[in-house]
């Protein structure tokens, strides 16, 4: 049997998970990054924007793209106007505390999950593609759509990565990264930051969810996994290093699936699980990192 | 030996004598409620060695419990050892567990351990799961009818009476409460709470403050097996929810809204907040969400908890 076909296969599966992965994890490291502070409701962010799509698609008419389009508008601007509306009710008042917003982002989590389930019911809700293309290798037709997810992924990531290192606003969030205290010396106005960072944060894992939603159902329960492999991905990748988050994404989105085809789900998840918890305690910089400051 | 405290060491003997009194008041159905809020408050106030007096906030105290949940009900179900055997084996696993999570756990601080300790306890649960043709996974095992009884010193306990059940966890209780009082109102209590003011003064003091974090962990990790191993053996029934996140969650919750760092207060915050399970779970299934809503809300507006509040305005022995 030919293995090249296999191979491309799996390679393309893998890309595609690395691209929603990169997605997510950039935003629980970004704001872990500038604040200081684990978003554990990162996961329901994630799920709200794949019920988001799943909302749109059954009541904006028309053929499958406009619904789509307008979910990967709408579903950003209203998780990020829940974050910010979080972070002005819960975690600036703690004054960010980091065991304090962990606690409360983990009430936060169940909130979001129960309220959900309440509204949407239990059930797992399928939503179509937004296009139908099939892309002809020689020895199989590929999804279009999957190769739409990673391009929409490379070009976010890009341009978050340009606006971080070329723009004012990106100068802000470096400044108050590296040294809050300076940074309100210099009149960069620290709250505000704070605030942004953390709807942005959570914008990314919304698109995440609505690209996601076409291949994988929506449902309640869903931000599990990636709250997980995005902990898996910033922790591997060194805590608040966006270009560690980077590879570490690519590189454990593209060994997932490897590895979930070799080893059951549940051994998969018990090796991400110690991962996370042996890094921590033996190279707390990541296994790419430099020794921190 | 000298009591310190004695108006707390009174109010200790008042709450058991008090509870011992309640089963004579109370209908059936309450009996069976407090029988359960006695055993998860045994549990939150092996949480609050940790968490309240010695400043570790955990995220993985269900793998404690689970563990004297599993090594109770496994060497009851699979070797047939007598109860309070399968009881002893619950806790000995608990401390082998916490011990050696602790040796890991505590090379961390703050964010991390909260993280660390959830992975190794998330791990735990999936490793039950894992194994569920020998740990009955999330169907759980039913101890059979062999171990609903045991004699011990002459006394005949019978597991399905509910009169016996409420005095066994009584005594646990009580033995459990006593011990604590012992261990945190003398100078090792004084020296976890020192850990949890200041821990790099502590260390400068000549104190090795890893070995004191250590012996909280274990201590902690240790009654809460002692919780664990009892709800199993007690209720006849293991499973892997007794490991979920949420049982973590909920020994949090309930430390929180009675006062971390009050001996009684875990007491307080079980007995208020299984009540309002109990009643919440009749009316809605979505009862996680008050969970959550009082997650927030206990660490917006009422950080040091019930007891803690009263113990920071007028009761300052209250610790």
């Amino acid at each position: 049997m030919d293995i090249v076909p296999y191979l491309l296969l799996a390679t393309l599966e893998g890309l595609v998970q690395a691209s929603v992965l990169m997605l997510t994890a950039l935003g629980l490291s970004l704001v872990f990054g500038v604040m200081r502070v684990v978003n554990v409701s990162h996961g329901e962010f994630f799920m709200l924007g794949a019920v988001a799509a799943w909302v749109c698609a059954n009541l904006i008419p028309g053929p499958p793209y406009v619904p789509f389009i307008a979910a990967l508008l709408i579903a950003p601007v209203f998780v990020g106007a829940l974050a910010w509306a979080a972070d002005w009710a819960i975690l600036k008042r703690i004054n960010y505390n980091p065991e304090a917003t962990i606690v409360s982002t983990i009430g936060l989590m169940y909130i979001i999950q129960q309220m959900t389930l309440i509204t949407f019911g239990p059930d797992a809700q399928a939503v179509e593609a937004p296009f139908y293309h099939t892309v002809r290798f020689p020895w199989f037709g590929y999804s279009g759509y999957k190769f739409f997810i990673i391009a929409v992924a490379i070009v976010l990531v890009g341009g978050l990565l340009y606006l971080l290192r070329h723009s004012k606003v990106g100068l802000y969030m470096r400044a108050t990264q590296f040294d809050k205290e300076t940074a309100q010396n210099f009149g960069i106005p620290v709250t505000k930051v704070y605030s942004g960072v953390f709807a942005v944060g959570a914008m990314l894992a919304a698109i995440g969810g609505v690209l996601v939603v076409p291949s994988q159902q929506a449902h309640y329960l869903m931000g599990h996994d990636p709250l997980l492999l995005s902990f898996v991905v910033v922790i591997v990748g060194g805590l608040g290093s966006i270009p560690g988050t980077i590879a570490a994404a690519i590189l454990i989105g593209m060994s997932d699936g490897l590895l979930s085809v070799f080893f059951s789900p549940t051994l998969a998840k018990i090796f991400s699980t110690l991962l996370v918890a042996l890094v921590l305690v033996f190279r707390p910089q990541g296994l790419f990192g430099k020794a921190g400051r | 030996m000298s009591i310190h405290n004695k108006k707390l060491f009174l109010l200790c003997l008042a709450t058991l004598a008090g509870l011992f009194v309640l089963q004579f008041l109370l209908s059936d159905y309450l009996v069976l409620a407090f029988t359960r809020i006695l055993i998860l408050a045994v549990f939150a106030m092996g949480y609050n060695v940790l968490m309240g007096y010695t400043g570790l906030v955990s995220l993985g105290h269900a793998m404690f419990f689970g563990a004297g949940v599993y090594g109770a009900g496994l060497s009851s179900y699979y070797l047939g050892v007598s109860l309070p055997v399968a009881f002893l084996a619950g806790i000995l696993a608990a401390i082998a567990l916490s011990f050696l999570i602790g040796l890991l756990a505590l090379r961390t601080q703050t964010v991390s351990f909260m993280i660390v300790t959830l992975m190794f306890s998330q791990a735990a649960f999936l490793l039950i799961l894992y194994f569920s043709e020998f740990t009955g996974g999330d169907q759980g095992l039913t101890l059979p009818t062999s171990a609903r009884s045991f004699s011990l010193f002459g006394l005949e306990v019978d597991m399905t009476s509910d009169v016996a059940r409420y005095n066994l966890a009584l005594t646990v209780f009580g033995v459990v409460l006593l011990g604590l009082f012992a261990f945190t109102q003398g100078p090792v209590g004084r020296l976890l709470v020192a850990v949890r003011e200041n821990e790099d003064r502590t260390r400068m003091l000549g104190f090795d403050t890893y070995a004191i974090k250590l012996l909280a962990f274990t201590v902690s990790g240790g009654i809460s097996g002692v919780a664990g191993a009892l709800y199993g053996l007690m209720f006849g029934y293991i499973g892997s929810a007794f490991a979920e996140f949420k049982i973590s969650i909920e020994a949090l919750l309930f430390t929180l809204v009675g006062g971390p760092g009050t001996l009684l207060g875990p007491l307080v915050g079980t007995g208020l907040m299984t009540l309002l399970i109990d009643r919440l779970s009749g009316v809605t299934t979505a009862y996680l969400i008050v969970i959550g809503a009082l997650l927030i809300v206990v660490t917006l507006w009422f950080p040091t908890g019930i007891l803690g509040t009263l113990r920071d305005r007028w009761l300052p022995w209250l610790k």
